[in-house]
C-alpha cells in the first residue's frame, strides 16, 4: 500500500538538508579551505573537523578512521567538511562552491603495490591484519606428494546495491543530546559512534532504525559516519538534519566487498587424498581498517572448503590501499576464498584426469573429523548426501555427457559445474562471548508480548522469524507477539544483525527467554503444567496485578565444549556451519561471448527451516547476487575513485538474468540454535560464483581465475583459441 | 523561457492539473520538476521511492495514461492532463489488491523498497496479459530492479495474482477498478 514509512518518507518540524564536501584526491595533505563569495554562506551551516565535541573517531576494530579529514586525506571522496540549509536544492551549487587545495602525495592502488612495502600510506607497514593459521606439518607434505596442483585466483569489489540509498534524520539538543533514526543494520554500532564523537553518556544518546530498504551489510559499519555527520549539522545549526544519499554518492563513497587475492599450492596422494594445503590470501583493506580484519578472519576460516587435510598452512593478509575503504558484504570474506577453494578443486581433478565430482566426495568431511582449525565436527554432517541429491536433482551426469555430445555443432557452449561450500553461522570463534548478547520477553499492558531485541529488519525476516520461536516457545499464537521497536531508548543490546546469527544465536536467547517466562508464570502467578492461549494470557495479568511489570531476559550462552585460541587460530572456529552443493547450468554463447546460468540447483542443510518460503527467498536473493559477483558486477576504479558509480554501467542481474533456481533443503535440527536453526543468510552468496565459472569451465574447456567474468574477459581468451592448454576434465 | 523563467505576474508557478489515483490535484511548481519529487514532496504520495534517479531502478514507477513510466524521468509538465496511477491507489477501500495479497503471501516483497514500483509494473503487465507466461512476467519486470529476492517469488507472485483474478471475475480489470480507488 505504500504506507511503510523509510528514511526519506519522514520529516521533522523545521528539519533542514545535509550534504557532505569530499577528498577529489586519493591521498593528500589539505593545503588550504576557501568558500566562493557567490553564495551567501550565512544562510549555511558549516563543520569541519574543528567542531567535533569528542574524538575524531569511528572506531569499528582500530582507531584510525576520521569522522572528518583533518590536515590530511587517505582516499578520493573522504568526508572533509559538511554543509547544512534548509533548502535540499541549494546543497549541489555550495558543495562545489568549496574549494580546496591539496599537497597531493602519491597512493597506493593495489594488493601487489601496498605489499612491496616501499610506500608506507597505514601504520608502520600498510598490513592492517594478518593470521597465520596451521595444521600438521606442510613442509614435509611435499616431498611424499603424488600430485602438486598450483592455482590463482582473483575476486573483485562488488557494490551491495541496496535499492533504498543510505540515509539518516538527526536530532540535537542540550537536554536529549543526540536521537539518530536512519536505514541500518546495527542501531548499537551507531550509539557507540555517536557516544565517542559527541563524548555523551549513555542516556543522551539514542538511535533507532527505521525501514530499511536492503542492507546486505552495507549499512552494518557506514551508517556510524553517516549518523555522526548529520548529528554534527544538527547540533550546530540547531535543527533536525536529513542526509539522504544519492545513488551516485551512495556508490562513489560507500564500502564494498574486499577485493582478493587467493594463491593455492595444494598436495595430493596416490589415492587423490588432500596430503597438504598452503593457502596465501591477501585482501585489498582500503585506506582505513573498519572490518578488514574480521572480514580476513572469516576469509581465512572458509578458505580450505569442506574437506579433510591432515596438514594445512593459510596465511591471510589484510593490505592498505588509498581505495575508498572496503568494508561488511553478505558473505563477509568466504565468498572470495569459497570462489578459490571451489575452482581450485576443478583444477586438481583436471590435473589428475579425475570427475570433479568424485575428487571432492573422496576428501569431503565427515562427523569426527577435524577441520582445518582442528575442530571436531561433532554434529552430523551429511556432504555425501547433500551431493547425492544435488546431482540427481540437477541430472548432472546426464547433463554433462549431453552437453558435452553436442557443444562441437553448437554456437551456445554448455556446461556444468559444482561447489561444495559451508558457512559458520555467528561470530568467529569466541566474538559471541565478547558480544555477551542480552535479549528477551516482556508483556504489555494490553496482553501482547513483545520480544525484546536490537537485530533489525531489512527484509531477511528477522521480525517474523523471532516472532514466531517466541510464540512457539510460549505456546500462543503468532498474532500475541509484537516485536519491540528496534530503538536504544527500548531494547537492550542482542549484538548487531550480522554473521547469519540471528535465528540461530538471538533466536536461541528468545527461546529461553520465552521458557523462562512461564518458569516465571508457573512459580508466581499458577500457570498450570499444560495450558491453553487464554491461561496464558490469565496467568500474565495475575502476575502483573501482583508484582508489576513482567520480563524475562537471557544473555548469551554458549554451547558446551566450545573453545578457541585467538593466537593460534585452532578450536571451534564457529558454533554451527551450514552446509551446501550448488550446480550451475551455463551457456556460453560464441557469438556474443556472453555467459548466462540457464538453470541453478541450491542444495544445503542449515538446522531446521523455520519458515519455509523465506528461508528459500535468502537461498534465491543470495543466488541472484552471486551470480551477479560473477558474471556481471564490476567496480570500475580509475585513480582511487569507482568511475562506474551509476545504475547504468554498474550492472546487477534483472528478472531476465536469473534463471530458475531449485532450492532443497536437508534438516537435521541443530541443537544449541534457535528451534534448531542455524545461520542461513550469507551462505548462498558463498558458492554460486565458483559454480558458474567451473561451469563455463566445462562448457569452454578454458580456466577462468578471476571474478567478475565479464564478456570482453571471455571475449579476451576464447576468442585467442588458447582452450588447448588447459588439461581436460574427465 | 520568459524572463521571469514561465511564472505568473504573481511570480508563482502556472497550475499544472493531473489526475492521481481518480483524484484531480493542481500543483504549482517547476514544469521540470521530476513527477517523482512532486508527489513525494507536494502530494505527500511517499509509496512512490527513489531508487537511482536516472530510470534503471524502476522503484518510482507509476503508471501515466495506462503506461508504465518511471516517475524520475518525467518532467511534471508532461503530466498535464494525465491521468496517474501510484501504489497508494492499488488497494481499494483498504482492501489489498490481488497483487498485494500475491506479494504478501508468495514472499514476493523482503525489505519492500523495490515493491511499489514492482507492484506498478506488475499491474500493468497483466493490464496487458492477464495471463502471462514466465516469458512475459520476466521481461514485464526486467525495468524494475530487486536485490533481495533473485525476483523467483517475484514470479510466483505474479502468476499467483493472475489466478487470484480468474477465479474472481470481481477483481478485473484491474486498471479500471484501481483507479478509482482513494
Amino acid at each position: 500500500m505504500g504506507r511503510a514509512c523509510y528514511i526519506d518518507d519522514m520529516e521533522r518540524e523545521g528539519m533542514w538538508y545535509g550534504a557532505t564536501v569530499r577528498s577529489a584526491i586519493p591521498r593528500g595533505l589539505l593545503r588550504s579551505i576557501a568558500f566562493d563569495r557567490s553564495i551567501d554562506w550565512s544562510e549555511f551551516t558549516v563543520v569541519t573537523a574543528a567542531d567535533l565535541p569528542g574524538e575524531n573517531v569511528i572506531q569499528l576494530i582500530v582507531a584510525d578512521q576520521p569522522c572528518l579529514a583533518d590536515g590530511k586525506v587517505n582516499h578520493c571522496e573522504e568526508p572533509i567538511l559538511l554543509l547544512a540549509h534548509p533548502d535540499k536544492h541549494q546543497l549541489r551549487e555550495a558543495i562545489s562552491a568549496v574549494q580546496i587545495e591539496y599537497d597531493p602525495l602519491p597512493p597506493v592502488f593495489s594488493i601487489e603495490e601496498s605489499e612491496r612495502q616501499d610506500r608506507i600510506v597505514w601504520g608502520p607497514d600498510n598490513l592492517i591484519k594478518s593470521f597465520l593459521l596451521e595444521k600438521g606439518d606442510v613442509d614435509s607434505a611435499w616431498a611424499r606428494a603424488a600430485h602438486i596442483v598450483e592455482g590463482e585466483y582473483r575476486t573483485g569489489a562488488q557494490e551491495h546495491l541496496y535499492i533504498e540509498n543510505q540515509g539518516v534524520i538527526a536530532e540535537y539538543s542540550a537536554e536529549n543530546g543526540v536521537t539518530v533514526w536512519g536505514s541500518l543494520q546495527c542501531p548499537y554500532y551507531v550509539f557507540k559512534a555517536l557516544r565517542g564523537v559527541f563524548d555523551l553518556p549513555e542516556d543522551k544518546v539514542r538511535v533507532v532504525q527505521t525501514e530499511t530498504g536492503g542492507a546486505f551489510g552495507g549499512k552494518e559499519d557506514y551508517p556510524s559516519i553517516l549518523a555522526c555527520h548529520a548529528a554534527l549539522l544538527a547540533m550546530k545549526s540547531g535543527h533536525p538534519v536529513k542526509m539522504v544519499y544519492d545513488r551516485m554518492e551512495d556508490l562513489a563513497a560507500t564500502t564494498k566487498r574486499h577485493p582478493a587475492r587467493i594463491r593455492h599450492r595444494t598436495a595430493l596422494d596416490q589415492d587423490d587424498k588432500l596430503l597438504a594445503m598452503e593457502i596465501h590470501l591477501d585482501t585489498d583493506g582500503g585506506a582505513y581498517a573498519t572490518l578488514s580484519s574480521t572480514v580476513l578472519s572469516r576469509a581465512t576460516l572458509h578458505s580450505t572448503g569442506p574437506y579433510l587435510c591432515p596438514n594445512v598452512r593459510v596465511r591471510a593478509r589484510s593490505w592498505a590501499t588509498n581505495h575508498i575503504p572496503y568494508g561488511a558484504f553478505r558473505g563477509f570474506g568466504a565468498p572470495q576464498a569459497v570462489f578459490a577453494m571451489e575452482r581450485h578443486m576443478d583444477e586438481i581433478a583436471a590435473a589428475l584426469g579425475m570427475d570433479p565430482v568424485e575428487l571432492r566426495r573422496r576428501n569431503f568431511l565427515h562427523e569426527g573429523d577435524t577441520n582445518a582449525t582442528e575442530q571436531l565436527m561433532r554434529e552430523p554432517l551429511i556432504l555425501d548426501r547433500l551431493l547425492d541429491r544435488a546431482l540427481e536433482e540437477s541430472d548432472y551426469h546426464v547433463k554433462r555427457s549431453q552437453f558435452a555430445r553436442e557443444n562441437a555443432e553448437n554456437p551456445i557452449k554448455r556446461g556444468m559445474g559444482i561447489a561444495a561450500f559451508y558457512h559458520g553461522s555467528g561470530f568467529t570463534g569466541s566474538g559471541e562471548l565478547y558480544l555477551n548478547s542480552l535479549a528477551g520477553v516482556d508483556v504489555t499492558p494490553g496482553g501482547k508480548v513483545r520480544v525484546l531485541v536490537s537485530n533489525t529488519e531489512f527484509g531477511q525476516g528477522t521480525n517474523t522469524i523471532l516472532t514466531q520461536i517466541a510464540a512457539e516457545a510460549l505456546g500462543i499464537d503468532y498474532g500475541d507477539v509484537i516485536m519491540a521497536a528496534p530503538d536504544t531508548a527500548m531494547v537492550p543490546n542482542s549484538g548487531p544483525t550480522v554473521a547469519s546469527r540471528t535465528s540461530m544465536v538471538v533466536g536461541r536467547i528468545v527461546e529461553r527467554a520465552s521458557s523462562q517466562l512461564i518458569a516465571l508464570l508457573r512459580e508466581h502467578a499458577g500457570l498450570g503444567v499444560t495450558y491453553t492461549r487464554e491461561d496464558f494470557l490469565a496467568a500474565c495479568v495475575r502476575y502483573r496485578a501482583a508484582h508489576g511489570e513482567l520480563s524475562s531476559m537471557c544473555r548469551y550462552e554458549a554451547p558446551p565444549g566450545i573453545y578457541w585460541d585467538d593466537q593460534t587460530y585452532h578450536g571451534e572456529a564457529y558454533g554451527a556451519y551450514a552446509w551446501a552443493i550448488y550446480v550451475a547450468q551455463v551457456g556460453v554463447d560464441t557469438v556474443t561471448y556472453s555467459a548466462e546460468v540457464e538453470k541453478f540447483w541450491a542444495v544445503q542443510e542449515v538446522g531446521r527451516v523455520l519458515h519455509p518460503v523465506l528461508a528459500a527467498g535468502q537461498i534465491e536473493g543470495g543466488i541472484a547476487q552471486g551470480i551477479g559477483y560473477a558474471l556481471y558486477e564490476k567496480v570500475v576504479l580509475q585513480d582511487g575513485r569507482m568511475s562506474n558509480n551509476q545504475m547504468t554501467n554498474y550492472i546487477m542481474p534483472t528478472a531476465e538474468d536469473v534463471p530458475p533456481i531449485a532450492v532443497c533443503f536437508e534438516e537435521i535440527p541443530f541443537r544449541y540454535g534457535g528451534f534448531g536453526a542455524k545461520g542461513i543468510g550469507e551462505l548462498p552468496h558463498d558458492g554460486p560464483a565458483p559454480a558458474i565459472l567451473n561451469a563455463i569451465r566445462d562448457a569452454t574447456g578454458v580456466s577462468f581465475k578471476s571474478i567478475p567474468l565479464l564478456p570482453e574477459d571471455l571475449y579476451a581468451r576464447l576468442a585467442a583459441g588458447q582452450s588447448v592448454e588447459e588439461p581436460a576434465l574427465p | 523561457m520568459k524572463a521571469n523563467g514561465g511564472k505568473t505576474p504573481d511570480g508563482s508557478w502556472p497550475a499544472i492539473r493531473f489526475t492521481v489515483n481518480g483524484e484531480s490535484r493542481s500543483v504549482c511548481v517547476p514544469p521540470m520538476k521530476r513527477l517523482l519529487d512532486v508527489l513525494r514532496e507536494n502530494l505527500h504520495l511517499t509509496g512512490t521511492k527513489e531508487g537511482c534517479g536516472e530510470g534503471e531502478c524502476g522503484s518510482c514507477s507509476v503508471r501515466m495514461n495506462g503506461e508504465l513510466v518511471n516517475s524520475c524521468l518525467i518532467p511534471v509538465l508532461q503530466a498535464e492532463g494525465a491521468e496517474i496511477q501510484t501504489v497508494e491507489g492499488l488497494a481499494l477501500d483498504g482492501e489489498l489488491h490481488p497483487l498485494q495479497e500475491a506479494f504478501l503471501h508468495h514472499g514476493g516483497a523482503q525489505c519492500g523498497i523495490c515493491t511499489p514500483g514492482m507492484l506498478m509494473a506488475a499491474a500493468q503487465l497483466l493490464a496487458n496479459s492477464p495471463h502471462p507466461s514466465e516469458a512475459q512476467i520476466r521481461e514485464g519486470l526486467a525495468g524494475n530492479l530487486c536485490r533481495c529476492t533473485g525476483f523467483i517469488r517475484i514470479f510466483e507472485s505474479v502468476t499467483a495474482a493472475a489466478s487470484a483474478s480468474d477465479t474472481d471475475p470481481a477483481q478485473e480489470p484491474l486498471l479500471e477498478q484501481t483507479n478509482h480507488a482513494r
